[in-house]
């Protein structure tokens, strides 16, 4: 159990903001951290891992790492921490990476076993793709058994087919040791598939705390489709006019109303839902 | 030409480098803690710090010579002292030179390490730091192995600067033969003196030197840069 009560003020875009945090999480979650940038994701992580300074308590079990003037030193922690840029350290191979952590020899092979990277062990970081770079920093993570692994938006480097594939192996991970996990993420289906939990801020503050299902589905009432895109143009068609929608990486027509035409300007962020009775789902 | 070169005295090109090679590793002990004090703090003594550091940069030697021949001869406290407990002089001796160079080129030290240090990408420090080692082990284990350049930088200009020193040996050391007499003092008195054919020879060597030692930090952190992609540049 872990038991979050923090506030720290931050300089956000806005001027200054404050990051208040009252949050408890089960050992062995999967959070996804989601929320705008500039909403104090990043710095939440940060104040867990102990790189940051703030205010009020951290609890983790029934230990400590914040509380008054207390504030146990990162080094002391047991935390593993993946960063979005790899942070790899350059000057020492793959598994000397693993080993700086812990001369745990066997669970360093373990890990580069379950992520596909036994073939690179004795290779530098520099000669890799971000993908194997990115999975050496995950196994890097673990090597010190933590109690808490933390990672900041840790595959929005990697093209969509690479990501899946890093998806699948922090699922095992995951799955094999049962660290409790805290992920910030953009990605709806990523945090779908990992998370069993997202919690999405906004000026410092939870707006929404659910399962991915409660906060990412965006349908409401009737409504069995509903997409949010951003509006790139009105096109006037004869008597009609014709909305260009980008949702995701796809671009949409959409018939709109004159009303409608008049009322939404381009660039705004809208949402396209439909009554769909009986979607065909087929494979590509 | 051939009877000069017969002739010539290379003891100052000796205590020259000993006394560049003694300074430099004397300032290296002295600059690696501070360097990566400097690169890692945001208090408020930074600057100041950071001021003093630079000071022998802006200074002329013959300032800096002044004051620390104040400093170090017999009539002031810390010279005294020096000479009463341990009988050691302080001036016009070899002693009295590596205290002199030694501030003389603290920044060619301290300056390429600290922005060495402050060109490794921060998240590389904080994983060191989550995973449990101290700053002292980081800075040897990560931070270290990853300024070779800035490091191969920082020992050879000291080195270098060292050996190129003229004024603040002059005013500390003098030029006493075989143990003061530098060689770019030496090349000073010859052109007094107008023996110009020992002058010509002597700088020639130092030009030489010089060059070569610079060719090799150049070349070197070309083969470094490509090596490793973990630093800003």
């Amino acid at each position: 159990m872990i038991n979050i009560n923090i506030n720290k003020p931050l300089h956000g875009s806005n001027g200054i903001m404050e990051l208040t945090i009252n949050l408890a999480i089960q050992s062995g979650d999967f959070v996804a951290l989601s929320g705008v940038s500039g909403s104090g994701k990043t710095t939440l992580l940060r104040i867990l891992a102990g790189l940051e300074e703030a205010h009020g308590t951290l609890q983790v079990g029934d230990e400590f790492w914040l509380k008054e003037k207390f504030c146990l030193p990162p080094q002391k922690r047991k935390i593993g921490f993946v960063f979005q840029d790899y942070a790899l350290f350059p000057n020492m191979s793959v598994e000397e990476n693993l080993l700086y952590v812990c001369k745990d020899y066997a669970l360093a092979k373990h890990l580069l076993d379950m992520t596909h990277l036994s073939e690179l062990t004795k290779r530098m970081p520099n000669s890799l793709s971000g993908g194997q770079k990115q999975r050496v920093s995950l196994c890097r993570a673990l090597m010190n058994r933590p109690k808490i692994l933390l990672m900041d938006e840790p595959l929005s480097a990697l093209d969509p087919a690479m990501r899946s594939k890093l998806q699948n192996e922090i699922l095992t991970l995951h799955k094999e040791f049962g660290t409790t996990t805290i992920m910030v993420s953009h990605d709806p289906s990523e945090m779908y598939r990992l998370s069993n939990r997202v919690i999405v801020l906004n000026n410092g503050k939870i707006i929404n705390d659910g399962s991915a299902k409660e906060v990412l589905l965006k349908t409401k009432g009737s409504q069995k489709f509903s997409f949010e895109g951003e509006l790139l143009d009105i096109i006037k068609v004869d008597v009609i006019y014709i909305a260009i929608i980008a949702i995701g990486q796809q671009l949409v027509e959409v018939v709109i109303s004159n009303q409608e035409a008049q009322s939404l300007k381009i660039g705004d962020t809208v949402n396209v839902s439909t009554k769909a009775f009986t979607p065909v789902v087929s494979q590509n | 030409m051939i009877e000069i070169l017969k002739t010539l005295e290379f003891t100052p090109f000796l205590i020259s480098f000993k006394l560049a090679f003694i300074t430099t590793v004397i300032l290296f002990c002295i600059s690696l803690p501070l360097a990566w004090y400097l690169s890692q703090t945001q208090s408020k003594i930074k600057p100041i710090l950071e001021a003093i550091t630079a000071l022998p940069l802006v200074l002329p030697p013959s300032v800096l010579g002044f004051y620390i021949l104040w400093a170090l001869s017999f009539n002031s406290p810390i010279g005294a002292f020096f000479d009463e407990v341990f009988g050691i002089k302080l001036v016009f001796n070899f002693t009295g030179l590596v205290i002199a160079s030694c501030f003389y080129s603290l920044p060619f030290m301290v300056q390429p390490l600290q922005s060495g240090f402050q060109s490794i990408h921060k998240n590389m420090l904080e994983a060191s730091y989550i995973s449990g080692k101290s700053k002292f082990q980081t800075l040897f284990k990560v931070a270290l192995p990853n300024i070779k350049p800035a490091l191969m930088t920082a020992i050879i200009v000291t080195f270098a600067h060292t050996v190129g020193e003229f004024g603040v040996v002059l005013m500390v050391g003098g030029s006493i033969p075989e143990q003061t007499k530098v060689a770019s003092v030496a090349i000073y008195e010859f052109v007094e003196v107008m023996d110009y054919a020992h002058a010509h020879i002597y700088s020639g060597i130092m030009l030489i030197l010089s060059f070569l030692t610079l060719l090799g930090v150049y070349i070197f952190n070309r083969s470094q840069n490509s090596k490793f992609t973990g630093i800003h540049s």
